[in-house]
């Protein structure tokens, strides 16, 4: 199948939109399909051999930020030239309510037009007055993706219609290997402890002074837990306020509290493949945790809450262990059990990672195909649409 | 005098152009939205088929207890063969009967564990042609609601510029994909 992609922001910025497209490329590449992406690009970027540059994007103040944006009869012009030798089978036209290439592209094209709408954001009043502008353009489009529930809540309530959900993908293979953080053990090495004095690290990561991140549960677990394990440790990861949340441990646990607060990339990979057991206590208020997605990936064995996003992602707990969300006495006996057995641990580890199979961008190029397939139908693919229309 | 004259004759020219040009990009709009939702139909229509299709592929294969195959069977053929009254109810019994079927315990693995590979590749189809039924059905209904919006709009209530097209309905089926 032939491709076109259309990418609303500058490539070589770093972004959710721009950083989906990209995987999506090179997924549905991977599976033998010929993919072209237009996008504004800086002259002087380096761009995949698959990327076609419409020019540079300009800074506007637009919906109340400044965002880069490409438009203009210049970038019309390229799109269109884009569309009339790409020779698509599909376009797929990426947040093409954004004032850039997507809107000039569904502008310029015929034919099967697959939509997908990343933002979400309050009814706000610029999408209001837009609205009318969009919808000649919007109504071209024959296959609406929304990628979280609540981008296709704002899709519905602002443009009307309706959207089916693929939600973004999670790069698996990058959270498969990483060596553990120094003076962490990893799974299966020494934990750090005897019988004597029995020990082990739990792991957590998310926003420490969001309430609904469920750091309080886990604190007042470790108070409980601590006091049993004389060598346990709890490695905290994430942006907000830590000072606040280490002040509420006894002193004589503090110092086995290690809080590493924001860190990069690399470091949260290699925190996860730190910790005997990552515990997810979120007390509500998740659609889905791409962070559990990502320690799933890692293949930590997990601990988490039984609020139903996470309990569908489990499969109900046979891909990770859970407990009732909000009670601490209930999580400090699980992580217990979990840390005095390595052979559960590791069938929960294995669960995980066939389990987040389903979430990996192989899977949601997978549903994003069935997309194309179903509005391409028996169509003569994508062509240059007359002027005016 | 004379070029007062003209200049107003020019002006309500222009007018009547101008009019004339909205109201002919309001009409190629919805006559696009109408293409729209027949295409959509078209792409519904030929997925519900697929689905029909694979169900009794799986019926048919050998893979099954009789009794499974002839829930499934029957759940197809009903759906394939509905008029237009029942056609929505036929597909939510197939939508039903494919999950009853597939959510017994250890299906999939039972299936996918066949050695030649044939489990696996009817189960493919019929996952993906599960799926492309709610795709399909999402389109559908989005496209049915943007024209049903634009019929209602003062323009194109006031002038004819719907033709005889008939309001397109909604169609609604329970559509929760197998758990495949």
């Amino acid at each position: 199948m032939r491709v076109g992609l259309v990418c609303p922001y500058t490539w070589n910025v770093p972004g959710g939109v721009q950083q989906h497209i990209r995987d999506l490329a090179e997924a549905l590449g991977a599976l033998g399909h010929h993919v072209s992406v237009i996008t504004p690009a800086d002259d002087d970027a380096e761009l995949p051999p698959y990327v076609v540059s419409a020019g540079r994007a300009v800074p506007v103040p637009y919906n109340g930020s400044v965002a880069r944006l490409a438009f203009g009869f210049l970038s019309a012009g390229r799109v269109r030239r884009w569309i009339n030798e790409g020779a698509f089978d599909v376009l797929h036209v990426h947040e093409p309510a954004a004032p850039s290439l997507g809107l000039l592209a569904c502008w310029a094209a015929d034919g099967p037009i697959v939509g997908t709408f990343h933002a979400s954001y309050e009814r706000s009043r610029v999408v209001s007055v837009t609205a009318p502008i969009l919808q000649s353009a919007l109504e071209k489009i024959t296959g609406r993706i929304a990628v979280s529930e609540a981008a296709r809540t704002t899709l519905v309530e602002h443009l009307g219609g309706d959207a089916v959900l693929i939600p973004n993908g999670v790069a698996t293979e990058r959270y498969a290997m990483a060596d553990p953080l120094p003076g962490w053990p990893g799974r299966g090495g020494p934990r750090g402890g005897d019988d004597a004095a029995p020990g082990g690290a739990l792991g957590f990561l998310g926003r420490m002074d969001e309430p609904r991140k469920g750091l309080q549960v886990l604190l007042r677990a470790f108070e409980i837990l601590g006091r049993r394990r004389p060598a346990l440790r709890l490695l905290l990861a994430g942006p907000g306020d830590a000072d606040d949340a280490v002040a509420r441990v006894s002193p004589e646990l503090r110092d086995r509290v290690v809080v590493l607060g924001m860190v990069s990339e690399q470091d949260k990979i290699r925190a996860y493949h730190s910790v005997d057991v990552f515990v997810a206590p979120n007390t509500g208020g998740e659609s889905f945790g791409i962070v559990l997605a990502e320690a799933m990936s890692a293949g930590a064995p997990i601990l988490a809450s039984d609020i139903e996003a996470f309990d569908r992602v489990l499969l109900g707990g046979r891909a990770g262990a859970l407990f009732p969300a909000g009670d601490h006495d209930a999580l400090a006996a699980a992580a217990g059990e979990l840390l005095d057995d390595p052979a559960r641990r590791k069938q929960l580890s294995a669960e995980a990672r066939a389990a987040v199979r389903a979430y990996d961008w192989s899977a949601v190029a997978r549903d994003v195909l069935r997309v194309y397939e179903t509005v391409a139908l028996d169509h003569g693919g994508v062509v240059e649409s007359g002027l005016g229309a | 005098m004379l070029y007062d004259w003209i200049i107003d004759v020019l002006f309500w020219v222009a007018v009547v152009f101008l009019a004339g040009g909205y109201v002919s990009w309001r009409a190629t709009r919805l006559d696009r939205l109408h293409v729209r939702v027949e295409t959509a139909r078209a792409a519904l229509d030929a997925a519900l088929v697929r689905r029909a299709a694979a169900a009794l592929e799986l019926a048919a294969s050998r893979l099954l207890d009789p009794a499974t195959s002839l829930v499934l069977a029957t759940a197809a053929h009903e759906a394939r063969t509905a008029d237009a009254d029942n056609r929505e109810f036929a597909e939510s019994d197939l939508s039903r009967a494919l999950r009853a079927v597939v959510d017994q315990p250890e299906f999939v693995g039972t299936l996918g564990a066949r050695a030649d590979g044939d489990g696996d590749a009817v189960l493919e189809e019929l996952s993906s042609a599960a799926a492309k039924v709610a795709y399909a059905r999402r389109f559908y209904n989005d496209a049915v609601a943007q024209a049903r919006i634009a019929r209602r709009k003062l323009l194109i209530r006031v002038l004819p510029l719907a033709g005889r097209a008939p309001l397109p309905g909604f169609f609604e089926i329970d559509d929760d994909p197998p758990g495949i």
